[in-house]
């Protein structure tokens, strides 16, 4: 690394307010040529506006941006990449219906024949080593993959600094490295990289500084090599980590869910199959599952709750009752009920009012509807208990689901499951996206359940909130799941290897994973 | 100054209800100000089209008559387009429908009644039920856009009407023109005496009401709106979304054979190649100017009617050509699209402040 | 069935099928940007009366044809501004731009039924115009050599440079467009109007070539037949080409058993005209089916087709 005292990037005074909400508060940070630089905090911080304005998506109100000592308005994405500035974000845009190489043409702001194009992509790919086939439609591509083009894309622009946004959510633990080894060599080269993260193990891995937000503000700017992750944690969270209250010594009664040989073929070209899933959750019992993202946490979701039913009615089990065959409908009526991962859309209408959001799932277990005519009366006093009981901060009943934040929101959805009093709760990414106190009381919330007597589920990418909640942990990776393991007993480099995919059960068959290449 | 737009939290209910009147409004003066450009008496022709029709003591029938088709259909569609199915073929529905009511009544020669007559009205729903399957079908089963399908056969259904009047359904009385031999007068429906308002405007009344009621407070109606605004939403709470592609197509063809068969039995009585006036295509523009709620429907079909017959009357009075009333039809369309604006967003108008200066001045 | 009329068949076909190829290949551009304009009817019979009428005016077809592309541009662009800047309902207000053109061209045509106007000269030389083999391929209007041009460049564009590739990006994920930087609006305006500006001379072929006069409702529903042309096309040009001379074919056809019979075709008298008349409308639904069946992506539909620009920011 050169030691250049003018830095590459210099942020001061970034502020920049939207309708209600601060989210950056006078920050200020720099980053020197070649260096690795995180940008630490948690959903809501504030990072994405700030790389936002550094890209040129949008303006500051207040500060000043510097580009290599000299003072620089970024007016569009484009006048960023003429300057020099790159960026993967953690959504990609891409074409699915074309190929690799007119997905890279799309990228760049000039005009190259295509033969001249392809020789250059080849040369990055070499150098890099992140090979693809050019001429491979963009469809046919795993999610790592696709990731590859974006970053081929940002790239071929000969950046000085690569702005990289969350890119490991989508990522094996084997993929993250392959990452790491390009970002390390582009550092080398004195390319500056500014790394948008909340997972605290990678920046410990990677980056050589971190800057904390919290809230729009700066925490910390700091060397993550010299910190904890406990520390860096604190400053992201601001508070003391709070341990979640469980009652003490406790026993788990009968099985209230087993899931027995379940298989589910994938819906439409890309979506991932079920492939012999089994375990077993008792009473007062919190199992998680953990995963990367996309590896059947979805299809999982769906089979469990009956929107996706199975052939076999045995595969499901609720408290003996066989369900393997019925729909959602008819799974709620035998105790079952669910969240799914998406709250707006999927879990609730966005412009229903939150009266009309109960009767979605509510209306069979709770006697809403009546010879095929509904009670609002009763949807409506329902609602109204859940905002109460669970703090939703709404104006009431007739509020749409729309206009709640998204604390707010999943804080009434999960408070609309459990008020059900369910023998068993299935959830997706139950706090995801949410703040910090929200994910608290969604989190003693679910305890609490569990504290009567329910089995609960929980899908999560968030391998700390699985590891602080749940009693019972398995990996669930192609479709598959491990055996299940002791959260107290469990080792984390077991964990992460089952996410990337090797099965430490010797009897099960070595998965053979749909291969796109 | 500039125009921000700020959404909304919620739709405003105000604007929801304020805005057609305005489009209707909006238009009526366009109107005045288009048609003095092209050299016509603007505000004649304006009156007679939307006013007269209102105010002539005669020409209230004709009025009431002409929304009824408006009107049914305009239901059935809504029911659609709340659930996000978009059912372009009600005119081919409201053909083939009419086409089985003929049947009916040629099947049936002399003999009429009351029996005949609700034969006729059953024949009429079944057949625009079934000219709309086959979109219902393809879409459910195939995923194949339903616009573009339910389209095409509308224009199948044209090529149908003109064979079967043309052909093996001519009059043979008929002096060889395409058309069928015309119902007797107990076979045709009951007329309001001493007008001719026909049976199927007071189906066309009280339908609406029947609609309200079962798109808010029935289930089928919540599952309707569900399945429009957020399909995944409604898997999840256990409705079946091909399902409610079925019947929400299947009400729309449903409906638009209603329409049809009473148009035929209660107004014509007889079925020629001018039979298809459009109205499949004029009841989408009354679904969207009723904002897709029932008595809206009622109203914004009565309002179409009323353009309908003024066309007529202002052919007469100013001598512009009976497509104009499409002009103001679509006007009105165009406005209440355009108008959807403030439903959705507050519009503010922002002073000219110098901006901060952008980082690095 | 001898080599005169054969030849006299195809001067025809060519010529009926025309319309509905320039129609045809501009709502095909517009759609492949990712929006749907149901209103090609009206913006053809725009096209029709604004030709007619600025070449009655000025008595020159050329400045006529140029007037209907504008006309048919201009009404594009209307319907563009409702869907584009305030993001209404596509169908409906494509919809309400036939209604709204079938009705403006029928009043503002009023003064110029009965008109005659100037035809078009031939664009080669009069003695290949007339030969009785040569007429087969220099006798047409300029319009008909116009559409096969028009058909080459699309094609190209689409396929071969940089602003055709946008386009495509635009209609195939208007997200992703978006956040690349290019302004997905400003696309679909052009890509609308040029829709508007081929329909407009699509229709101006009625008028001033087919019938050189005006008549209310003179397309006839060739509007309609164009953009089932296009999802028959699978939204591929040359496909578009050889659809739009199938369906001319079928045209053709029904113009023939409504005239009197085909007599030439074994059978064909117990055929009623509808047949035809329906053929193009049963076989278009028939490739919808088709291409639904296989994977979306290899349908070729862009997948934004009819879908509002909605960006999160």
């Amino acid at each position: 690394m050169q030691t250049n005292p003018i830095p590459r990037l210099e942020l001061t005074g970034i502020t920049k307010r939207f309708p209600g909400v601060l989210a950056n508060d006078n920050v200020g940070f720099s980053v020197l040529p070649g260096e690795i630089h995180a940008l630490l905090g948690e959903n809501g911080a504030g990072k994405s506006t700030l790389v936002k304005m550094i890209y040129g998506i949008m303006q500051p109100d207040a500060g000043q941006i510097r580009w290599n000592g000299a003072p620089v308005t970024v007016q569009n994405p484009k006048a960023a990449r003429k300057l020099g500035i790159g960026m993967v974000f953690q959504h990609f845009s891409l074409f699915d219906a074309m190929t690799v190489l007119e997905n890279i043409a799309l990228g760049l702001d000039a005009n190259l024949p295509q033969r001249e194009l392809e020789a250059k992509i080849r040369a990055v790919m070499q150098q890099y080593r992140l090979l693809l086939d050019p001429h491979r439609t963009v469809s046919t591509l795993s999610v790592g993959e696709r990731q590859r083009i974006e970053i081929v894309r940002a790239l071929l622009l000969n950046p000085s600094l690569l702005i990289m946004d969350e890119p490991t959510s989508v990522l094996t633990p084997q993929e993250v490295e392959q990452l790491f080894v390009v970002l390390r060599k582009l550092a080398s080269e004195g390319c500056s990289i500014l790394y948008i993260s909340h997972k605290l193990h990678e920046i410990k891995a990677l980056c050589d500084t971190a800057t904390i937000l919290r809230g729009g503000k700066l925490v910390d700017t700091c060397d993550p090599k010299v910190e904890t992750s406990r520390s860096m944690a604190e400053k992201m969270i601001g508070a003391g980590l709070k341990e979640i209250k469980k009652v003490a010594g406790r026993t788990f009664g009968q099985e209230r869910m087993i899931v027995n040989r379940l298989s589910v073929p994938g819906i439409g070209p890309f979506g991932i199959s079920l492939h012999d899933i089994n375990f077993e959750v008792k009473a007062g019992e919190i199992f998680g599952i953990a995963g990367v993202a996309g590896n059947g946490q979805n299809a999982l979701l769906l089979a469990l709750s009956g929107e996706v039913p199975s052939d076999d009615a045995d595969a499901i089990t609720v408290d003996g009752a066989r369900v393997g065959t019925l729909s959602a409908k008819q799974r709620r009526l035998k105790g079952m009920a669910s969240v799914p991962e998406e709250r707006n859309g999927h879990a609730a209408v966005p412009e229903f009012t939150l009266s009309d959001n109960t009767i979605l799932t509510a209306r069979d277990r709770l006697h809403m509807v009546s010879g095929g005519l509904i009670r609002s009366g009763m949807a409506k006093t329902y609602a109204g208990e859940v905002i109460t009981s669970f703090a939703v901060k709404a104006l009431g009943p007739g509020a749409t689901a729309g206009s709640l934040s998204g604390g707010n929101l999943q804080k009434y959805i999960m408070g609309r499951e459990i008020m059900q009093k369910p023998s068993v709760l299935v959830v997706s990414q139950p706090t995801w996206g949410v703040d910090a106190g929200a994910a608290a009381a969604i989190h003693q919330a679910l305890v609490d359940l569990a504290g009567q007597g329910s089995a609960i589920v929980v899908i999560s990418q968030d391998l700390d909130e699985l590891l602080s909640l749940c009693d019972t942990l398995a990996v669930i990776n192609g479709g598959r799941l491990s055996k299940p393991m002791q959260v107290a007993e469990a080792d984390i480099n077991e964990i992460g290897l089952l996410m990337g995919g090797i099965h430490g059960d010797t009897s099960a068959v070595a998965p053979e994973r749909a291969h796109a290449h | 100054m500039r125009i921000k737009l700020e959404k909304r939290p919620e739709p405003s209910r105000l604007m929801l209800v304020i805005t057609p009147i305005a489009s209707v409004l909006l238009t009526m003066l366009v109107g005045v100000v288009v048609f003095d450009a092209l050299g016509i008496d603007g505000q004649r022709a304006v009156v007679d089209i939307f006013l007269t029709p209102l105010l002539a003591s005669y020409k209230w029938q004709d009025v009431a008559v002409k929304a009824a088709p408006l009107i049914i259909i305009g239901l059935g569609l809504s029911i659609g387009n709340r659930a996000n199915v978009w059912n372009i073929g009600a005119e081919g529905q409201y053909i083939i429908g009419a086409l089985c009511a003929a049947g009916i009544g040629i099947a049936a020669g002399t003999s009429g009644g009351p029996f005949i007559m609700v034969l006729m009205v059953l024949a009429g729903i079944a057949g625009g039920s079934a000219w709309a399957s086959v979109p219902a079908v393809l879409k459910t089963r195939l995923g194949v856009n339903e616009i573009l399908s339910s389209l095409m056969f509308t224009y199948v259904a044209l090529q149908v009407l003109s064979y079967l009047v043309g052909g093996p359904w001519k009059d043979p009385n008929g002096r060889n023109f395409p058309a069928t031999a015309p119902l007797t007068a107990d076979q045709a429906l009951p007329l309001l005496p001493f007008t001719s308002v026909h049976l199927g405007v007071g189906v066309a009344l009280v339908l609406p009401f029947l609609f309200w009621l079962l798109m808010s407070k029935s289930v089928f109606g919540y599952q309707i709106r569900v399945v429009g605004s957020a399909p995944n939403a409604a898997r999840h709470g256990g409705f079946d979304s091909n399902q409610t592609v079925w019947l929400a197509m299947l009400i729309g063809g449903g409906m638009a054979g209603l329409a049809g068969a009473l148009e035929f039995a209660g107004a014509l009585k007889t079925i020629n190649l001018g039979f298809p006036s459009g109205y499949g295509f004029t009841a989408i523009i009354v679904s969207f100017l009723g904002r897709l709620h029932p008595i809206g429907v009622l109203i914004a079909g009565i309002v179409l009617a009323v353009t309908y017959v003024g066309g007529q009357v202002a052919q007469t009075t100013v001598h512009i050509p009976n497509a104009t009333a499409g002009i103001f039809q679509a006007m009105m369309l165009f406005f209440i699209l355009a108008s959807d604006i403030f439903v959705r967003y507050r519009v503010r108008f922002i002073p000219a402040a110098k901006s901060a200066p952008a980082a690095g001045e | 069935m001898d080599s005169a009329f054969i030849i006299s068949a195809i001067i025809t076909i060519v010529g009926i099928s025309t319309p509905i190829l320039l129609a045809g290949l501009g709502e095909l551009v517009a759609e492949k940007a990712g929006v749907l304009n149901l209103g090609v009817e009206g913006m053809m019979l725009i096209g029709a009366i604004a030709g007619f009428a600025v070449t009655v005016y000025t008595g020159n077809p050329w400045l006529g044809v140029v007037g209907a592309g504008v006309a048919g541009a201009l009404s594009a662009l209307l319907f563009g501004f409702f869907v584009l800047t305030l993001n209404s309902n596509q169908v409906a207000t494509g919809l309400a731009l036939t209604i709204f053109g079938t009705g403006l061209s029928s009043l503002i045509g009023l003064s110029f039924v009965g008109r005659i106007v100037p035809q078009f000269g031939s664009v080669f030389p009069r003695e290949l115009a007339t030969d009785p083999i040569g007429r087969l391929f220099f006798g047409y209007s300029p319009i008909v050599y116009f559409a096969l041009i028009m058909v080459v460049l699309v094609a190209w564009f689409l396929k071969s440079t940089r602003s055709g590739l946008i386009l495509r990006a635009v209609g195939e994920n208007d997200l992703s467009a978006h956040s690349i930087g290019y302004s997905v609006i400003a696309v679909r305006y052009a890509a609308v109007a040029f829709g508007g500006a081929m329909a407009g001379i699509g229709g101006v072929y009625f008028s001033l070539v087919i019938t050189p006069m005006w008549a209310e409702r003179m397309t006839a529903g060739r509007g309609w037949i164009a953009l089932a042309l296009v999802v028959f096309a699978s939204w591929r040009a040359p496909r578009l080409l050889v659809g739009a001379y199938f369906f001319g074919v079928l045209m053709w056809l029904e113009l023939n058993a409504k005239a009197g019979g085909l007599s030439f075709l074994p059978g064909a008298a117990l055929i009623p005209s509808q047949f035809w008349a329906a053929m193009p409308y049963l076989m278009t639904v028939v490739v919808l089916a088709l291409i639904s069946m296989r994977d979306r992506i290899g349908s070729n539909a862009p997948a934004c087709l009819g879908k509002p620009f909605l960006p999160a920011t």
